[in-house]
């Protein structure tokens, strides 16, 4: 088998400030993941710099990149990737375990995690007995349960339907407006829509960054905002 | 993630596949219960050797009347006496290899003190005897030789003997009635217990030979010279069979036996004779370990096997758990911990069913098979070092998983 260097993401420069909603649109493979999978620490750049909150961890091992992920971001996926056989509650204690919260600490912020997502009932259900949007929302919670400061959703809409992506979206846009980052990955122009910014791969390049009206909102949103930076 | 918290996560993906936990165990829990059965068995034998041994002093032989055909015994209550007193002495006086020879003589009877009575067995032997057969005075002394000579009546009583009739007195210096004839006790020899058979050795009363043989009824057919047997204790271990022979080299002469002609006398190593069974106890002890090994390596493959398999079916639940923020080493310790706790499972179902086994081993074949906790100790080590090592190369694949790659693993 031949062995060719891709590159993923080519050139790309960008400054994502926190509190910020973004949204990255493009074709498919633009490099619209692997930009996600950088900025979540996932992967790190072959060349150039990712800072993040002031530090670059572009240079970092495998086990420091994923105590970072344990404190700064949280993922949401496309196909939820919730643990078959661990409940509700459970799956969003998950990350608690790694970052070290004692057994009474882990219960209650995962109880408020899943309230805030508006899951308090379904707390001891397991991922069979919850709709695709309700394991969507399990994942959120999941995402959201370490208070991380940015939350990465990969087409977090896109295996459900319209009605129950728009409440999923409707959610990510309370989290930012509760000051998380939120950003994510959509090929859905009407999901897009929520997110203030919007960035346009095509072939691993940054083609268009452009500030957008919200949905619902009368105006544009230009201004750029303060707080720690992320670049 | 603490170690409690691998443990627990360990247990609910373990529960999530009850079935094929409980298959992948069963190599786990017959190692398990062979390694229980095993130390039962070898320990068993060995303690019941060590107590024979006690019970009969060390390197002792124990010359008795009549004759020996090929292991069994033959002479019933009419065949001819012909061991003596001289006889005893000659062989000390003779063989090299011989540090005592005791003649004995024995009898039953009731002992009686106060309102409490027993009925025991009595030895007339004489101090030499004690010394052959490793007793040792505990309060009071020994026979002397003035007494021994005199038909004196002074008892040595054994421990159970106190226990029975003078609980809580100073034994010595009591009268005690032995078939009614009152008896002075001058000593009590210290306890050796019971042996794995359930006989109570402590359940004695010794005598001089001369005043059993005189005031006693030790049967009619050891009057006068004659005596029951000689216990004959050999200056060292390695000296045995030298002084097995010496001994019929003695008697042999003494009894003018002709080559050719049967013995009317035999020689008994007991020692010898428990050795012998208790190596066959030790073969079965070698195949239990044998089949303990190799249950041991079977189920840990079968370990390994199964988390292999486990791996690759949880690679995405491996990349969401590094995704969430799990370091290389939090999936090893998880995987190492559910190989481990696999393995404990078997290895706790191995115990109780290896303890069950013992114990059925010990009634129905009649070993006295010893069950220790110290044994499911080891056992539970064993099954929790197979886990370790048979987990660790599938742990270690686990968590060098490539996130990213893992979380699009279909
Ligand atoms: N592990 C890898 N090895 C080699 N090439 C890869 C790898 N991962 C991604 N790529 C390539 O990088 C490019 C970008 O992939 P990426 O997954 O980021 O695209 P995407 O924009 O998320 O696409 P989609 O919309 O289909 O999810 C693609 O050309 C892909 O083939
Ligand atoms: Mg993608």
């Amino acid at each position: 088998m031949g062995s060719q260097v891709v590159h993923a993401l080519k050139e790309l420069t960008v400054d994502i400030t926190h509190g910020e909603f973004v949204a990255i649109m493009g074709p498919s493979g633009s490099g619209k993941s692997t930009c996600m999978h950088v900025l979540g620490c996932l992967d790190t750049p072959t060349s150039g710099e990712y800072q993040l909150d002031g530090e670059d961890v572009s240079r970092l091992g495998r086990d420091d990149l994923a105590r970072i992920r344990r404190h700064k971001v949280g993922f949401v996926f496309q196909a939820f990737n919730l643990m078959a056989g661990a409940t509700a509650q459970a799956n969003v204690e998950l990350p608690l375990l790694y970052s070290g919260e004692p057994r009474v600490e882990r219960a209650e912020k995962a109880a408020r995690a899943l309230d805030a997502v508006g899951l308090a009932d379904r707390r001891h259900h397991l991922p069979t007995q919850l709709s695709g949007g309700e394991m969507q929302r399990v994942a959120i919670a999941r995402a959201i349960v370490n208070d991380p400061g940015i939350v990465l959703a990969d087409e977090p809409t896109g295996a459900l339907d319209s009605v129950t992506g728009g409440e999923i979206m409707a959610l990510l846009d309370d989290l930012n407006g509760r000051g998380m980052t939120v950003i994510l990955v959509t090929h859905e122009r009407d999901v897009a829509r929520y997110a203030r910014r919007v960035l346009t791969f095509r072939d691993g390049r940054l083609i268009t960054d452009e500030a957008q009206g919200r949905a619902g909102d009368a105006v544009t949103v230009n201004a750029p905002e303060s707080g720690p930076s992320l670049e | 993630m603490t170690f409690s918290d691998c443990l627990l996560s360990a247990a609910a993906s373990l529960r999530s596949n009850k079935l094929r936990t409980a298959l992948t165990t069963l190599g786990i829990i017959i190692g398990v219960a062979a390694v229980i059965a095993m130390v039962g068995v070898g320990k068993g034998a060995e303690r019941r050797i060590d107590e024979a041994i006690q019970g009969l002093g060390e390197n002792v032989l124990f010359v008795r009347n009549g004759t020996s055909v090929s292991g069994g015994v033959r002479g019933g209550s009419n065949s001819k006496v012909s061991l003596t007193k001289a006889d005893a002495a000659a062989i000390e006086r003779q063989a090299s290899a011989i540090a005592i020879a005791a003649p004995t003589v024995r009898t039953t009877g009731q002992v009686v003190s106060g309102n409490s009575n027993w009925f025991t067995t009595v030895y007339g032997v004489g101090d030499a005897y004690l010394r052959a057969r490793d007793w040792t005075i505990g309060e009071g002394r020994t026979f002397n030789p003035q007494e021994e000579r005199a038909a004196a009546k002074v008892a040595i009583i054994g421990e159970t003997i106190v226990e029975q009739l003078l609980p809580g007195q100073n034994p010595i210096g009591n009268i005690i009635r032995i078939e009614r004839i009152p008896f002075r006790v001058i000593g009590v020899t210290r306890p050796k217990g019971e042996s794995s058979w359930g006989r109570d050795h402590d359940d004695v009363v010794f005598v001089p030979i001369s005043t059993a043989k005189s005031r006693m009824n030790v049967g009619e057919r050891f009057r006068g010279r004659f005596v029951r047997d000689i216990t004959v204790k050999a200056r060292s271990a390695d000296l045995l069979d030298a002084a097995e022979e010496q001994v019929m080299e003695v008697l042999r002469q003494r009894h003018r036996i002709r080559p050719g002609q049967p013995d009317d006398f035999y020689v008994r190593n007991i020692a010898q004779y428990l050795e012998a069974r208790a190596k066959s106890e030790r073969t079965m002890s070698m195949l239990l370990a044998a089949v303990a090994g190799i249950s041991l390596i079977v189920g840990g493959i079968g370990i390994m096997n199964i988390m292999l398999v486990s791996v690759t079916e949880r690679t995405r639940e491996i990349g969401l758990r590094m995704a969430v923020g799990a370091t290389g080493r939090d999936i090893l310790l998880q995987f190492v911990a559910e190989a481990v706790a696999v393995s404990l499972i078997g290895g706790l179902v191995g115990v109780i069913l290896g303890f069950g086994g013992s114990l059925a081993a010990a009634g129905i074949a009649g070993w006295p098979v010893i069950t220790s906790p110290f044994s499911a100790v080891v056992a539970m080590g064993f099954a929790a070092l197979v886990g370790v090592f048979f987990g660790y190369y599938p742990a270690l694949k686990a968590s060098r998983l490539d996130p990213i790659e893992a979380l699009r693993h279909e």
